[in-house]
């Protein structure tokens, strides 16, 4: 639990995001979570979840094998999301004006740690 | 989709649309049916809507034993189609939501579009009907009309 927790904790110190979870992608159910107050990280999850598993098949059904990261940027914000080993997805919701780019690299970094 | 109550169409059409369920029952605590979708036989809505208000109770009463606060919702996982079970309050009163579903869809997304499900109840509520009192000897007409509303039949 303690390496979910600085999993975790390693996505949201990055400049504007607002939360990150860690998701059964099956399931769309919160695993473990660190989000800011008014976030509701169950609708976010299973939102997720269900879109992620989506683009998974697109990608896989076009020959483009697995994508590494799912990005879902909208007016104020963005979704990221990636797998971390078979079953469970590593999302974050960040801030219209977050660094996106240091952002997918921590929540990579993350799902590597907590694959190991 | 049938439904006994014609307020309750519209927010159940939207919980089929979006969630991905095969069976829904929505059902009163006693075990009555008030809409279900899915459901081919009458025979089956019955049995599944006294199993399911059945467990419910059951699981009240664990909640009783072990002091602690109802359980919110009932999940049975299984290999090819899961079920959740859902008590909840409304306007007339406390309702139970059946959901059988597959893999094309999530229990986390079933949860999250059946509280949506559960607003929208309570909004399209009509004011209390006055209350009438179901005699006995009305019983199994009362129970046959359900059926016709239910079956179209």
């Amino acid at each position: 639990m303690r390496n979910l927790g600085e999993a975790l904790e390693r996505v949201t110190r990055v400049a504007g995001i607002r939360g990150a979870m860690l998701v059964a992608e099956a399931d769309g159910l919160v695993v473990a979570e660190a989000l800011a107050e008014g976030l509701d990280g169950a609708a976010v999850a299973a939102l997720a979840a269900s879109l992620t598993l989506r683009l998974r098949r697109t990608a896989t059904s076009a020959g483009l094998a697995v994508p590494h990261v799912v990005q879902l940027r909208a007016e104020r914000g963005t979704v990221l999301s990636v797998p971390v080993g078979d079953d469970l997805l590593l999302v974050a919701v960040a801030e219209r004006d977050a660094n996106l780019g240091l952002a997918r690299l921590e929540l990579r970094q993350a799902a590597v740690q907590l694959g190991s | 989709m049938r439904v006994i109550e014609p307020w309750v169409a519209a927010p159940l059409q939207g919980f089929l649309d979006e969630s991905g369920a095969r069976l829904t029952l929505l059902m009163t605590s006693a075990g009555q049916v008030i809409a279900q979708d899915g459901f081919t036989r009458s025979v089956d809505v019955m049995a599944a809507a006294a199993l399911g208000a059945a467990i419910v109770a059951s699981t009240d009463a664990i909640a009783d034993v072990m002091h602690t606060a109802a359980f919110g919702v009932v999940l049975h996982q299984g290999p090819k189609q899961s079920l959740v079970l859902r008590a909840f309050w409304t306007p007339r009163g406390r309702w139970i939501g059946l959901v059988v579903f597959g893999s094309e869809t999530s229990v986390g997304l079933v949860q999250l579009f059946f509280q949506e499900l559960e607003l929208a109840l309570a909004k399209a509520a009509p004011a209390e009907l006055p209350t009438r009192a179901v005699l006995a000897e009305n019983f199994e007409h009362e129970l046959n009309a359900s059926l016709r509303s239910l079956f179209g039949r």
